[in-house]
Protein backbone atom coordinates (compact mmCIF):
# COMPACT_ATOMS: atom_id res chain seq x y z
CA UNK A 1 0.00 0.00 0.00
CA UNK A 2 2.48 2.51 1.24
CA UNK A 3 4.86 1.24 -1.67
CA UNK A 4 1.70 2.33 -4.04
CA UNK A 5 1.51 5.48 -2.65
CA UNK A 6 5.13 6.65 -2.87
CA UNK A 7 5.11 5.96 -6.36
CA UNK A 8 1.57 8.13 -7.00
CA UNK A 9 3.12 11.05 -4.67
CA UNK A 10 6.62 12.20 -4.92
CA UNK A 11 6.54 13.71 -1.65
CA UNK A 12 5.72 10.44 0.15
CA UNK A 13 8.90 9.05 -1.92
CA UNK A 14 10.96 11.73 -0.68
CA UNK A 15 9.76 11.84 2.91
CA UNK A 16 10.02 7.84 3.17
CA UNK A 17 14.07 8.32 1.27
CA UNK A 18 14.99 10.53 3.69
CA UNK A 19 13.57 8.75 6.84
CA UNK A 20 15.29 5.06 5.29
CA UNK A 21 18.85 7.75 5.21
CA UNK A 22 18.68 8.74 8.72
CA UNK A 23 17.84 12.45 7.91
CA UNK A 24 15.52 14.27 10.26
CA UNK A 25 12.83 15.42 9.20
CA UNK A 26 12.45 19.47 9.28
CA UNK A 27 9.49 21.44 9.97
CA UNK A 28 9.03 22.91 6.15
CA UNK A 29 9.43 19.38 5.09
CA UNK A 30 6.00 17.39 3.81
CA UNK A 31 5.30 15.04 5.92
CA UNK A 32 2.09 12.73 5.93
CA UNK A 33 -0.64 14.23 8.23
CA UNK A 34 -0.55 11.06 10.31
CA UNK A 35 3.29 11.58 11.26
CA UNK A 36 2.80 15.12 11.91
CA UNK A 37 -0.40 14.03 14.00
CA UNK A 38 1.90 11.03 15.88
CA UNK A 39 5.31 13.46 16.29
CA UNK A 40 2.49 16.35 17.95
CA UNK A 41 0.73 14.00 20.04
CA UNK A 42 3.74 12.64 21.33
CA UNK A 43 5.60 16.02 21.81
CA UNK A 44 2.76 17.41 23.52
CA UNK A 45 2.60 14.31 25.75
CA UNK A 46 6.03 15.00 26.89
CA UNK A 47 5.52 18.70 27.57
CA UNK A 48 2.75 18.59 29.59
CA UNK A 49 4.73 15.90 31.77
CA UNK A 50 7.48 18.27 32.06
CA UNK A 51 4.76 20.35 33.49
CA UNK A 52 2.48 18.81 35.64
CA UNK A 53 5.65 16.89 37.06
CA UNK A 54 6.65 20.08 38.53
CA UNK A 55 3.63 19.40 41.01
CA UNK A 56 4.26 16.40 42.98
CA UNK A 57 8.22 18.10 43.95
CA UNK A 58 6.66 21.63 43.96
CA UNK A 59 5.03 20.08 47.23
CA UNK A 60 7.92 19.71 48.90
CA UNK A 61 9.87 22.87 48.35
CA UNK A 62 8.84 24.86 51.48
CA UNK A 63 9.82 21.60 53.89
CA UNK A 64 13.11 20.58 52.16
CA UNK A 65 14.90 19.17 54.88
CA UNK A 66 18.22 21.61 54.36
CA UNK A 67 19.21 25.14 52.73
CA UNK A 68 20.79 22.92 50.06
CA UNK A 69 18.18 20.77 48.75
CA UNK A 70 15.56 22.97 48.90
CA UNK A 71 18.01 25.29 46.30
CA UNK A 72 18.64 22.11 44.37
CA UNK A 73 15.21 21.00 44.22
CA UNK A 74 14.32 24.72 43.04
CA UNK A 75 16.96 24.79 40.38
CA UNK A 76 15.76 20.79 39.27
CA UNK A 77 11.78 21.99 39.42
CA UNK A 78 13.18 25.07 37.05
CA UNK A 79 14.71 22.86 34.67
CA UNK A 80 11.39 20.90 34.34
CA UNK A 81 9.58 24.14 33.64
CA UNK A 82 11.67 25.37 30.92
CA UNK A 83 12.15 21.41 29.28
CA UNK A 84 8.30 22.14 29.12
CA UNK A 85 9.09 25.30 27.04
CA UNK A 86 11.19 23.75 25.09
CA UNK A 87 8.86 21.13 24.10
CA UNK A 88 5.78 23.33 23.35
CA UNK A 89 8.12 26.20 21.30
CA UNK A 90 9.33 22.37 19.32
CA UNK A 91 6.24 21.12 18.82
CA UNK A 92 4.90 24.49 17.81
CA UNK A 93 6.79 24.16 14.83
CA UNK A 94 4.49 21.23 13.31
CA UNK A 95 1.54 24.10 13.29
CA UNK A 96 -0.09 24.22 16.49
CA UNK A 97 -0.33 26.70 19.63
CA UNK A 98 0.65 26.04 22.72
CA UNK A 99 -2.75 27.86 23.80
CA UNK A 100 -4.65 25.13 21.70
CA UNK A 101 -2.24 22.58 23.53
CA UNK A 102 -2.87 23.79 26.65
CA UNK A 103 -6.53 23.40 26.43
CA UNK A 104 -6.05 20.06 24.83
CA UNK A 105 -4.70 19.26 28.19
CA UNK A 106 -7.55 20.99 30.26
CA UNK A 107 -10.48 18.87 28.10
CA UNK A 108 -8.81 15.74 28.77
CA UNK A 109 -7.48 15.49 25.56
CA UNK A 110 -3.77 15.32 25.29
CA UNK A 111 -2.46 13.46 27.85
CA UNK A 112 0.96 13.43 30.50
CA UNK A 113 3.12 10.96 31.53
CA UNK A 114 0.73 8.78 34.69
CA UNK A 115 3.41 8.48 37.19
CA UNK A 116 2.71 12.15 37.87
CA UNK A 117 -0.44 11.05 39.42
CA UNK A 118 0.73 9.41 42.29
CA UNK A 119 1.27 11.70 45.50
CA UNK A 120 4.59 12.79 47.03
CA UNK A 121 3.82 11.64 50.53
CA UNK A 122 7.28 11.77 52.48
CA UNK A 123 10.90 13.44 51.79
CA UNK A 124 11.95 10.13 50.53
CA UNK A 125 9.40 10.33 47.06
CA UNK A 126 11.59 13.36 45.98
CA UNK A 127 14.54 11.38 46.22
CA UNK A 128 12.67 8.74 44.32
CA UNK A 129 11.80 11.12 41.29
CA UNK A 130 15.21 11.79 40.74
CA UNK A 131 16.91 8.58 40.84
CA UNK A 132 14.11 6.48 39.59
CA UNK A 133 11.33 9.04 37.65
CA UNK A 134 14.07 10.95 35.96
CA UNK A 135 16.32 8.12 35.75
CA UNK A 136 13.25 5.74 33.75
CA UNK A 137 12.84 9.57 31.70
CA UNK A 138 16.12 9.84 30.75
CA UNK A 139 16.96 5.88 29.46
CA UNK A 140 13.87 7.37 27.06
CA UNK A 141 15.04 10.54 26.14
CA UNK A 142 18.64 9.41 25.42
CA UNK A 143 16.93 6.61 23.00
CA UNK A 144 14.63 10.15 21.42
CA UNK A 145 18.11 12.19 21.20
CA UNK A 146 17.83 10.13 17.95
CA UNK A 147 14.63 10.62 16.88
CA UNK A 148 13.43 11.88 13.08
CA UNK A 149 11.64 14.92 13.81
CA UNK A 150 14.59 17.55 13.72
CA UNK A 151 13.11 19.87 16.62
CA UNK A 152 12.18 17.56 18.61
CA UNK A 153 16.09 15.45 18.52
CA UNK A 154 17.53 18.56 18.98
CA UNK A 155 15.50 19.50 22.38
CA UNK A 156 15.87 16.20 23.50
CA UNK A 157 20.31 16.96 23.28
CA UNK A 158 19.50 19.85 25.30
CA UNK A 159 17.25 18.66 27.89
CA UNK A 160 18.96 15.37 28.13
CA UNK A 161 22.64 17.55 29.02
CA UNK A 162 20.51 19.77 31.77
CA UNK A 163 18.92 16.68 33.17
CA UNK A 164 22.07 14.59 34.15
CA UNK A 165 22.29 16.40 37.62
CA UNK A 166 18.39 15.52 38.10
CA UNK A 167 18.85 11.63 38.81
CA UNK A 168 22.13 12.01 40.74
CA UNK A 169 20.64 14.71 43.40
CA UNK A 170 17.88 11.85 43.48
CA UNK A 171 20.12 8.88 43.94
CA UNK A 172 22.81 11.44 46.58
CA UNK A 173 19.34 12.18 48.70
CA UNK A 174 17.80 8.29 48.77
CA UNK A 175 21.40 7.31 49.54
CA UNK A 176 20.92 9.75 52.87
CA UNK A 177 18.12 8.10 54.14
CA UNK A 178 19.52 4.93 53.52
CA UNK A 179 22.35 5.20 55.63
CA UNK A 180 20.57 7.61 57.77
CA UNK A 181 18.30 6.39 61.59
CA UNK A 182 16.29 3.45 60.88
CA UNK A 183 13.33 5.52 60.61
CA UNK A 184 14.95 7.25 57.72
CA UNK A 185 15.82 4.19 55.79
CA UNK A 186 12.60 2.67 56.26
CA UNK A 187 10.67 5.99 54.97
CA UNK A 188 13.14 5.21 51.76
CA UNK A 189 12.10 1.60 51.74
CA UNK A 190 8.48 2.75 52.04
CA UNK A 191 8.94 4.96 48.97
CA UNK A 192 10.51 2.82 46.82
CA UNK A 193 8.20 0.08 47.55
CA UNK A 194 5.42 2.69 45.87
CA UNK A 195 7.36 4.32 43.00
CA UNK A 196 9.27 1.08 41.89
CA UNK A 197 6.52 -0.37 39.56
CA UNK A 198 4.80 3.14 38.40
CA UNK A 199 8.38 4.03 37.34
CA UNK A 200 8.35 0.50 35.02
CA UNK A 201 5.03 1.32 33.44
CA UNK A 202 6.52 4.72 32.36
CA UNK A 203 7.70 2.85 29.46
CA UNK A 204 4.32 2.37 28.31
CA UNK A 205 2.96 -1.03 27.56
CA UNK A 206 4.41 -4.24 26.39
CA UNK A 207 5.46 -4.20 22.72
CA UNK A 208 2.77 -6.44 21.83
CA UNK A 209 0.29 -4.77 23.20
CA UNK A 210 1.46 -0.72 22.63
CA UNK A 211 -0.57 0.46 19.50
CA UNK A 212 1.84 3.39 18.32
CA UNK A 213 5.20 1.25 18.53
CA UNK A 214 5.15 -0.52 15.40
CA UNK A 215 4.26 2.39 13.05
CA UNK A 216 6.44 4.85 15.51
CA UNK A 217 9.93 3.13 14.83
CA UNK A 218 8.87 2.54 11.15
CA UNK A 219 8.78 6.37 10.93
CA UNK A 220 11.84 6.36 13.78
CA UNK A 221 10.31 8.55 15.92
CA UNK A 222 10.88 5.84 18.35
CA UNK A 223 14.47 4.39 18.22
CA UNK A 224 13.95 1.66 20.54
CA UNK A 225 10.57 -0.53 21.66
CA UNK A 226 9.18 0.14 25.43
CA UNK A 227 10.03 -3.23 26.41
CA UNK A 228 13.80 -2.77 25.29
CA UNK A 229 14.27 0.36 27.24
CA UNK A 230 12.26 -0.59 30.85
CA UNK A 231 14.33 -3.69 30.60
CA UNK A 232 17.81 -1.10 30.48
CA UNK A 233 16.29 0.68 33.12
CA UNK A 234 15.91 -2.25 35.58
CA UNK A 235 19.48 -3.56 34.33
CA UNK A 236 20.65 -0.24 35.77
CA UNK A 237 18.80 0.36 38.79
CA UNK A 238 18.68 -2.65 40.60
CA UNK A 239 22.98 -2.42 41.19
CA UNK A 240 22.27 0.65 42.35
CA UNK A 241 19.40 -0.16 44.90
CA UNK A 242 22.16 -2.81 46.00
CA UNK A 243 24.54 -0.62 46.75
CA UNK A 244 22.71 1.29 49.04
CA UNK A 245 21.01 -1.77 51.02
CA UNK A 246 17.38 -1.00 49.62
CA UNK A 247 15.19 -3.84 48.33
CA UNK A 248 13.08 -4.03 45.09
CA UNK A 249 9.59 -4.48 45.90
CA UNK A 250 9.33 -7.31 43.60
CA UNK A 251 10.23 -11.05 44.67
CA UNK A 252 10.20 -12.37 41.27
CA UNK A 253 13.30 -10.70 40.18
CA UNK A 254 16.38 -12.37 39.56
CA UNK A 255 19.98 -12.27 37.66
CA UNK A 256 19.27 -14.29 34.41
CA UNK A 257 22.82 -15.26 33.65
CA UNK A 258 21.67 -16.65 29.99
CA UNK A 259 20.04 -13.15 28.94
CA UNK A 260 22.83 -11.27 30.53
CA UNK A 261 19.70 -8.96 32.14
CA UNK A 262 17.49 -8.75 35.05
CA UNK A 263 13.81 -10.97 35.08
CA UNK A 264 11.23 -9.30 36.97
CA UNK A 265 7.48 -9.99 38.01
CA UNK A 266 4.28 -8.87 36.38
CA UNK A 267 3.26 -4.81 35.80
CA UNK A 268 -0.35 -4.25 37.26
CA UNK A 269 -1.69 -3.24 33.58
CA UNK A 270 -4.77 -2.51 35.03
CA UNK A 271 -3.53 0.15 37.75
CA UNK A 272 -1.80 1.76 34.88
CA UNK A 273 -5.28 1.39 32.81
CA UNK A 274 -6.97 3.17 35.65
CA UNK A 275 -4.38 5.70 36.19
CA UNK A 276 -4.18 6.75 32.62
CA UNK A 277 -7.39 6.97 32.26
CA UNK A 278 -8.19 9.39 35.01
CA UNK A 279 -8.40 7.34 38.32
CA UNK A 280 -5.06 7.62 39.58
CA UNK A 281 -4.75 9.15 43.33
CA UNK A 282 -4.25 12.67 42.25
CA UNK A 283 -5.35 13.09 38.39
CA UNK A 284 -8.06 15.62 39.61
CA UNK A 285 -5.64 17.14 41.79
CA UNK A 286 -3.09 18.01 38.77
CA UNK A 287 -5.64 18.76 36.47
CA UNK A 288 -7.43 21.32 39.06
CA UNK A 289 -4.49 22.54 39.69
CA UNK A 290 -3.33 23.59 36.64
CA UNK A 291 -6.21 25.29 35.53
CA UNK A 292 -6.30 27.29 38.63
CA UNK A 293 -2.42 28.65 37.78
CA UNK A 294 -3.41 29.29 34.23
CA UNK A 295 -7.04 31.30 35.64
CA UNK A 296 -4.88 33.26 38.20
CA UNK A 297 -2.01 33.96 35.82
CA UNK A 298 -4.90 35.18 33.32
CA UNK A 299 -4.61 39.14 35.40
CA UNK A 300 -0.32 38.74 34.40
CA UNK A 301 -0.79 38.26 30.90
CA UNK A 302 -3.17 40.56 30.67
CA UNK A 303 -1.58 43.63 32.38
CA UNK A 304 1.45 42.59 29.83
CA UNK A 305 -0.53 42.72 26.72
CA UNK A 306 -1.86 46.07 27.99
CA UNK A 307 1.26 47.68 28.79
CA UNK A 308 2.81 46.60 25.39
CA UNK A 309 -0.27 48.46 23.58
CA UNK A 310 -0.02 51.36 25.67
CA UNK A 311 4.13 51.39 24.41
CA UNK A 312 3.13 50.81 20.94
CA UNK A 313 0.64 53.72 21.05
CA UNK A 314 3.06 55.63 22.82
CA UNK A 315 5.57 55.54 19.77
CA UNK A 316 3.44 56.03 17.09
CA UNK A 317 2.54 59.49 19.11
CA UNK B 1 19.86 54.02 -5.33
CA UNK B 2 22.43 54.52 -2.52
CA UNK B 3 23.52 50.97 -1.18
CA UNK B 4 24.06 52.29 2.74
CA UNK B 5 20.16 52.57 2.54
CA UNK B 6 19.28 49.25 2.23
CA UNK B 7 18.37 47.43 5.03
CA UNK B 8 20.72 44.98 6.77
CA UNK B 9 20.59 40.87 7.21
CA UNK B 10 21.75 38.52 9.52
CA UNK B 11 21.62 35.14 7.83
CA UNK B 12 21.76 31.61 9.03
CA UNK B 13 22.55 28.48 7.59
CA UNK B 14 21.48 24.79 8.16
CA UNK B 15 24.44 22.72 7.41
CA UNK B 16 22.75 19.47 7.60
CA UNK B 17 19.47 18.17 8.49
CA UNK B 18 19.30 17.25 12.26
CA UNK B 19 20.97 20.42 13.19
CA UNK B 20 20.54 23.78 14.59
CA UNK B 21 20.87 26.78 12.03
CA UNK B 22 23.87 28.95 12.79
CA UNK B 23 24.73 32.45 11.80
CA UNK B 24 27.40 32.77 9.64
CA UNK B 25 27.40 36.60 8.67
CA UNK B 26 24.98 39.43 7.39
CA UNK B 27 24.31 41.44 4.06
CA UNK B 28 22.30 44.09 2.42
CA UNK B 29 19.49 43.26 0.51
CA UNK B 30 16.16 45.46 -0.71
CA UNK B 31 13.82 42.66 1.24
CA UNK B 32 13.63 39.28 2.53
CA UNK B 33 13.41 37.50 -0.62
CA UNK B 34 16.11 39.42 -2.40
CA UNK B 35 18.42 38.77 0.77
CA UNK B 36 17.62 35.05 0.52
CA UNK B 37 19.11 34.88 -2.73
CA UNK B 38 22.21 36.68 -1.99
CA UNK B 39 22.44 34.84 0.87
CA UNK B 40 22.47 31.99 -1.10
CA UNK B 41 24.84 33.24 -3.52
CA UNK B 42 27.11 34.72 -1.02
CA UNK B 43 27.28 31.93 1.74
CA UNK B 44 26.31 28.71 -0.14
CA UNK B 45 28.29 28.68 -3.29
CA UNK B 46 30.23 25.35 -1.58
CA UNK B 47 26.67 23.52 -0.35
CA UNK B 48 27.44 25.07 2.69
CA UNK B 49 24.11 24.09 3.64
CA UNK B 50 20.15 22.61 3.13
CA UNK B 51 18.33 25.56 4.38
CA UNK B 52 18.71 29.57 4.85
CA UNK B 53 17.43 31.49 7.22
CA UNK B 54 17.48 35.37 6.97
CA UNK B 55 15.88 38.32 9.45
CA UNK B 56 16.57 41.77 9.74
CA UNK B 57 19.34 42.85 11.85
CA UNK B 58 17.24 45.69 13.25
CA UNK B 59 14.66 42.91 14.34
CA UNK B 60 17.05 41.29 16.59
CA UNK B 61 17.42 42.58 20.28
CA UNK B 62 20.59 41.26 21.86
CA UNK B 63 21.98 41.89 25.74
CA UNK B 64 25.20 43.72 26.02
CA UNK B 65 28.29 42.16 26.88
CA UNK B 66 29.18 44.96 29.19
CA UNK B 67 25.80 43.90 31.64
CA UNK B 68 27.12 40.51 31.47
CA UNK B 69 27.64 40.71 35.61
CA UNK B 70 24.31 41.75 36.20
CA UNK B 71 22.38 40.24 33.26
CA UNK B 72 23.60 36.36 33.59
CA UNK B 73 25.84 36.32 37.09
CA UNK B 74 23.89 34.27 39.22
CA UNK B 75 24.33 31.29 37.13
CA UNK B 76 27.78 31.56 38.56
CA UNK B 77 26.96 30.56 41.78
CA UNK B 78 24.86 27.42 41.27
CA UNK B 79 27.38 24.79 40.69
CA UNK B 80 24.28 22.65 42.04
CA UNK B 81 23.07 22.93 38.37
CA UNK B 82 25.63 20.56 37.25
CA UNK B 83 25.78 17.14 37.15
CA UNK B 84 29.85 17.39 38.41
CA UNK B 85 28.83 18.85 41.48
CA UNK B 86 27.07 15.72 42.69
CA UNK B 87 29.73 12.89 43.52
CA UNK B 88 28.63 9.41 43.52
CA UNK B 89 30.44 6.38 45.13
CA UNK B 90 32.39 4.33 42.62
CA UNK B 91 30.26 1.52 42.67
CA UNK B 92 27.50 3.30 40.99
CA UNK B 93 28.88 6.63 38.99
CA UNK B 94 27.64 5.31 35.83
CA UNK B 95 24.42 8.03 36.04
Amino acid sequence: MTENTSQTDPRLASFEEKIANEQRIEPKDWMPDAFRKTVLRQMSQHAHSEVIGMQPEGNWITRAPTLQRKVILLAKIQDEGGHGLYLYSAAETLGTTREEMVQALHDGKAKYASIFNYPTLTWADIGMIGWLVDGAAIVNQVSLQRTSYGPYSRAMVRICKEESFHQRQGYLATMALARGSAEQKSMAQDALDRWWWPSLMMFGPHDSDSAHTGQSMKWKLKRESNDTLRQRFVDQTVPQAEFIGLRIPDPDLHWNEERNAYDFGKIDWDEFMQVISGNGPCNRQRLQHHIRAQQEGQWVRDAMHAYALKRQAREVA
Amino acid sequence: MNQQALPLFEVFIRSRRGLDHRHVGSLHAVDSDQALEYARDVYLRRSEGVSIWVVRSSDITASQESDVAAFLDPMDDKPYRHATHYKLPEEVDNM
